[in-house]
C-alpha cells in the first residue's frame, strides 16, 4: 500500500495501521519482539509512580529507544478532567512528545469514557498544543464535540477494554465512519481477535489499536504478527470495494450453456 | 517538614522540589513532577517552594495500552 494509500496522523507520515500497547507482556525481551513482528510504527506507553531507586521506568524507556518506534503516551486511569489534563503535560515533559492517548475513565466495570472530561481536557490540551487521540465511545454528538475540542483524530472503542470481545455495536461504528469521512478513526479497545481488525478495517477505520489481545496471547509475537497481517488484509479489502450482500442464491457459473437443460 | 510523595507521608528536608528529587534518588532520571494535582515542568522545579502538607507525584514511563 505505502505511497499509494497515503495515511498520516497529524501529518505524521505512517506506514502501519496498527497501533500496538506495551503493557502485560511475559517480558520486556517479547514486547520488543511482538513489536517488530507486528511492523507497527506506534507504541502506547503511560507514566506511573516509582519508588526511587527502583529504576523500573528508565528501564523501560530505554527499551522502547531502542526498539525505535514512535510513542503516544496516554493517561490511563484519569478519571477527572484536571488528572488528565496534568498527566498529559507530565508525559510532553517526560516523553518531549506532543501527542497524547486522552482517557477519562468515568465508569469502574466497564472503563467506560466520562465523555464530559474527555471533552473538557480535549478542549484544554489542544488549545496548549497537543494532539489529542481521544479514546471515546461510538457516540456521534460526542465525537462532533471533540472534533469542535480540536481533536484530529478519533478513537471509539469497540468493546469495553481488555475484554476481547470485537465490535458490539457495528451499526454504530458504521455510522461514526459514515459522518466523519475525512477524520481518521482509529477502533481503540475490545477487539480480541484478527478476524475482529479485518471487520472494522473492511468498515473502513483507518487503524487499529490494540494490546491485551496480543499481550495475552499464547504466543504474543505470532499474535502480533497476525495482527499487522489482519489490519493490512481488511485495508486493501476496503480498498477493493467489498460486494453487497443479498438474501437469495445468486450463481456465479453462467446459468448460460449448461449441460442437460433446455435450449432457449 | 511532612509531606505526601506519590500517595505517601513522608518526612523531608528539602524545600523545593527540586532539592525533592535530588534527596529521594532522581537526580539523573527523566522524571514528570505534579503538586498538589498541578504539573510543574523540569525547569520549574528549583523555584517550586515546598510547603507542609503538600503533595507531591512524581512519575516515570511504564507500559501502558
Amino acid at each position: 500500500m505505502g505511497a499509494a494509500d497515503p495515511f498520516t496522523l497529524y501529518h505524521a507520515p505512517l506506514r502501519s495501521r496498527l497501533l500496538l500497547g506495551t503493557a502485560r507482556y511475559p517480558s520486556p525481551a517479547i514486547l520488543a519482539e511482538a513489536v517488530r513482528a507486528s511492523a507497527c510504527e506506534i507504541v502506547t506507553v503511560s507514566l506511573r509512580r516509582e519508588a526511587g531507586g527502583s529504576r523500573a521506568g528508565e528501564s523501560f524507556w530505554g527499551l522502547i529507544r531502542e526498539i525505535g518506534v514512535r510513542v503516544l503516551p496516554n493517561t490511563a486511569g484519569c478519571r477527572t478532567a484536571r488528572e488528565a489534563i496534568a498527566t498529559a503535560q507530565m508525559a510532553r515533559d517526560v516523553f518531549e512528545a506532543d501527542w497524547i492517548k486522552l482517557e477519562v475513565i468515568g465508569e469502574e466495570d466497564t472503563l467506560q469514557p466520562d465523555v464530559f472530561g474527555l471533552i473538557e481536557a480535549a478542549r484544554a490540551l489542544s488549545a496548549e498544543g497537543f494532539k489529542v487521540f481521544p479514546y471515546t465511545t461510538d457516540d456521534l454528538v460526542v465525537a462532533e464535540k471533540l472534533l469542535d475540542a480540536g481533536c484530529e483524530v478519533l478513537m471509539p472503542w469497540a468493546a469495553p477494554i481488555g475484554s476481547g470481545r470485537g465490535v458490539n455495536n457495528a451499526f454504530a461504528l458504521r455510522a461514526l465512519r459514515a459522518h466523519f469521512p475525512g477524520v481518521p478513526l482509529i477502533v481503540d479497545a475490545g477487539l480480541g481477535a484478527p478476524s475482529h481488525a479485518v471487520a472494522v478495517m473492511e468498515m473502513g477505520y483507518d487503524a487499529v489499536l490494540l494490546n491485551t489481545a496480543v499481550s495475552r496471547a499464547g504466543d504474543p509475537v505470532a499474535m502480533a504478527r497476525a495482527f499487522g497481517l489482519a489490519v493490512e488484509a481488511g485495508r486493501l479489502a476496503h480498498l477493493a470495494k467489498p460486494m453487497t450482500p443479498r438474501d437469495m442464491a445468486e450463481p456465479s457459473t453462467p446459468a448460460l450453456g449448461r449441460p442437460f437443460g433446455d435450449v432457449a | 517538614m511532612r509531606i505526601q510523595v506519590n500517595g505517601r507521608p513522608r518526612d523531608v528536608s528539602a524545600t523545593t522540589l527540586d532539592a525533592l528529587l535530588r534527596e529521594l534518588g532522581y537526580e539523573d532520571q527523566k522524571v514528570g513532577t505534579a503538586l498538589n494535582q498541578e504539573f510543574v515542568r523540569d525547569k520549574d522545579r528549583e523555584k517550586t517552594q515546598l510547603q507542609e502538607g503538600d503533595a507531591v507525584e512524581i512519575v516515570t514511563p511504564r507500559q501502558g495500552g
